[in-house]
């Protein structure tokens, strides 16, 4: 049990809480043999039997029958599709056509490419900015002081806020013309911007609008991590004189860093996948001039929008590579580090 | 190491700054949502105005949100419910037997890109005709919350002791007897935790419902779009909208933060 959870920690104090009580009522009910206890019916007994001898899969297989059936199945289906001409109506007849599609795709210069560009960009300065600056406050975090439990409350709240009612607060605060931002902008004598009517602004408005409710999530993961840390590095590295970015650098760091790779992680895939907060603020095909089209409402567009099956099942699967790559490469540097 | 006065000074500004930039949005959101439409375009009066609940009158009289939310909450808790019966077992199982590769097949989910199964899940249940109906929608939440329980349930069975366990059966309880008797009851707060975070991520789910829902159970983050018409937006109503799908899940955080906190860091420092 090294290097338990905070999480497994916290809720193991909680767990021993209920211990005691739990505990009486294991000594004092009286559980008597079981020959005693169940003289039920032979079927019953035969059946309990079965049950506890077969118990490991008996509980995992509902939840996996479950996944195999909604998850496993559709993405089998979408390989299939990528491979067909399937577009208009879903129970219209469509042709096997090898991999064409994935031609088209991958020769698509227009819609195709620049949305993977945009994928990778969005993913990157989101991820960079939100692990810089959740490093940042997760340190100002670690150590007690008072009102600590005020300002997590309001670390909280971005984040269980919902994505989409985020994304029109934002909007109104971009707007140009009776937005907030602009006014306070003009305050410092700064000229009103476009924001997200704007075609180069609007994909870095929207990182601004995700680094903003996913930078806590980052803040918490990493103050889970610092918490787990044992003092004693750190008192020997004071010790030896070190100074205080030494001491982050060389010892507080090299500790944290699988941590800071989970928080890449976990962050990485959803922000790969971000699709609510593009779509609130900027609607399909993301804008007009599809000025924040990632992958995923790129994908979501050639689906619903086109009806073009075929394709988006191609695009999709693609997608569908990129984040397995990314993840497994993540996963791979994390044993790494471990070792 | 005691902190020293000037990085207590530093550290007091610093974080008031992060403080502000994280609420103010928010209080600009509810702010807003008691204005009338004139008032949020009239730049002059951002802060001074005669607050009215015309806005909220709209949302919950006119465009129908009493049935909105009631959709929300139903779909969530049916997901959340479901997920726990299905995941609860489940994790517990691939905890006790260690069943990597099993549990890896159902953490799969929180990568696949939600399109990926809309577009299967849109053909099967079309054809079924059944889209549009709450069914669909909470199978397709379910895809969220069920991972999300079984991951969260996971980490927290790896860290109960099997010794209790191990006493009730030589006490002569059977291990399903033990499970449901001793670890059950053992595990209420993970399943507190599993269960909010998997109700949160319900309740905030937009893509599945815009695809899935129809006209009579669209769920709250989809009926927001109400009042974005295509020459204008009721600024007023939006804000509204957006108050009330927001505000219930901010004041269920502020309740029970600490279980939100645990699940959303759950396995983020184990090895």
């Amino acid at each position: 049990m090294v290097g338990l959870t905070g999480f497994a920690t916290r809720a193991g104090t909680l767990a021993a809480l209920r211990t005691p009580e739990t505990l009486m009522s294991a000594v004092t009910t009286p559980v008597s043999r079981p020959s005693e206890t169940r003289p039920a019916s032979p079927a019953a007994s035969a059946w309990s039997r079965w049950a506890n001898a077969h118990r490991k899969w008996l509980f995992a297989a509902p939840a996996m029958v479950f996944v195999a059936v909604l998850i496993i199945f559709p993405v089998a289906w979408t390989g299939y599709l990528s491979l067909t001409d399937a577009e208009g109506s879903v129970r219209a007849e469509s042709e096997f056509i090898g991999f064409q599609n994935y031609l088209e795709v991958l020769s698509d210069t227009d819609r195709f490419w620049p949305a993977v560009w945009r994928t990778i960009l969005f993913t990157g300065v989101v991820l960079l900015v939100e692990v810089v600056l959740g490093m940042a406050i997760a340190l100002l975090l670690w150590r007690p002081f008072r009102g600590e439990k005020w300002v997590r409350v309001a670390i909280l709240m971005p984040l269980v806020a919902t994505p989409v009612a985020v994304g029109m607060m934002w909007r109104l605060i971009f707007d140009p013309n009776i937005g907030m931002a602009n006014q306070m902008l003009s305050w410092f004598g700064i000229g009103p911007q476009p924001w997200l009517a704007g075609q180069n602004s609007a994909l870095p408005t929207t990182m601004f609008i995700d680094i903003w409710q996913w930078t806590p999530m980052v803040v918490l993961i990493l103050l889970a991590g610092l918490t787990s840390l044992s003092d004693e590095p750190q008192e020997a590295a004071l010790i030896d004189g070190a100074s205080t970015w030494q001491r982050f650098r060389h010892v507080t760091l090299p500790l944290l860093m699988p941590t800071v790779i989970v928080a890449i992680l976990l962050r990485g895939i959803d922000a790969l996948k971000t699709f609510d907060i593009l779509y609130a603020t900027k609607g399909r095909g993301g804008g007009s001039f599809h000025e924040v089209e990632t992958l995923n409402v790129y994908a979501y567009g050639l689906s619903f929008d086109y009806n073009d099956y075929g394709v988006s099942s191609t695009v999709l699967i693609i997608f569908f590579l990129i984040i397995i790559g990314v993840m497994w490469a993540l996963t791979y540097r994390k044993k790494g580090l471990e070792r | 190491m005691k902190p020293s006065r000037p990085f207590k000074v530093f550290r007091a500004v610093a974080l008031a700054v992060v403080v502000f930039s994280l609420v103010a949005p928010l209080l600009w959101m509810v702010a807003a949502s008691f204005k009338t439409n004139v008032d949020i375009y009239d730049t002059g009066k951002a802060f001074a105005f005669s607050p009215t609940p015309d806005n909220y009158d709209t949302v919950l009289q006119q465009a129908n949100y009493v049935q909105f939310i009631g959709n929300s909450l139903w779909v969530a808790l049916a997901a959340t419910v479901f997920s726990l019966i299905l995941g609860v077992p489940a994790a517990y199982s691939m905890s006790r037997f260690n069943m990597k590769k099993s549990a890896l097949v159902v953490l799969m989910a929180r990568v696949i890109p939600g399109v990926s199964l809309l577009v299967p899940w849109y053909y099967v249940f079309s054809n079924l005709q059944m889209v549009g109906g709450y069914t669909v929608l909470i199978l397709s939440h379910m895809f969220v919350s069920l991972p999300l329980v079984v991951y969260i349930m996971m980490g927290y069975f790896d860290g109960l002791p099997t010794e209790l366990e191990e006493a009730a059966l030589v006490d002569g309880l059977t291990h399903i007897g033990a499970f449901r008797r001793i670890t059950l009851p053992l595990s209420v707060p993970g399943v507190a935790t599993a269960g909010i975070l998997s109700f949160i991520f319900s309740w905030n789910n937009f893509m599945f419902a815009l695809v899935l829902s129809g006209a009579d159970t669209k769920t709250l983050p989809v009926a927001i779009f109400d009042f974005i018409g295509y020459a204008s937006i009721d600024w007023g109503g939006l804000m509204a909208a957006a108050t009330v799908v927001t505000l219930p899940i901010m004041l269920i955080a502020l309740f029970v933060q600490k279980y939100i906190v645990s699940g959303l860091t759950a396995g983020a420092t184990k090895g």
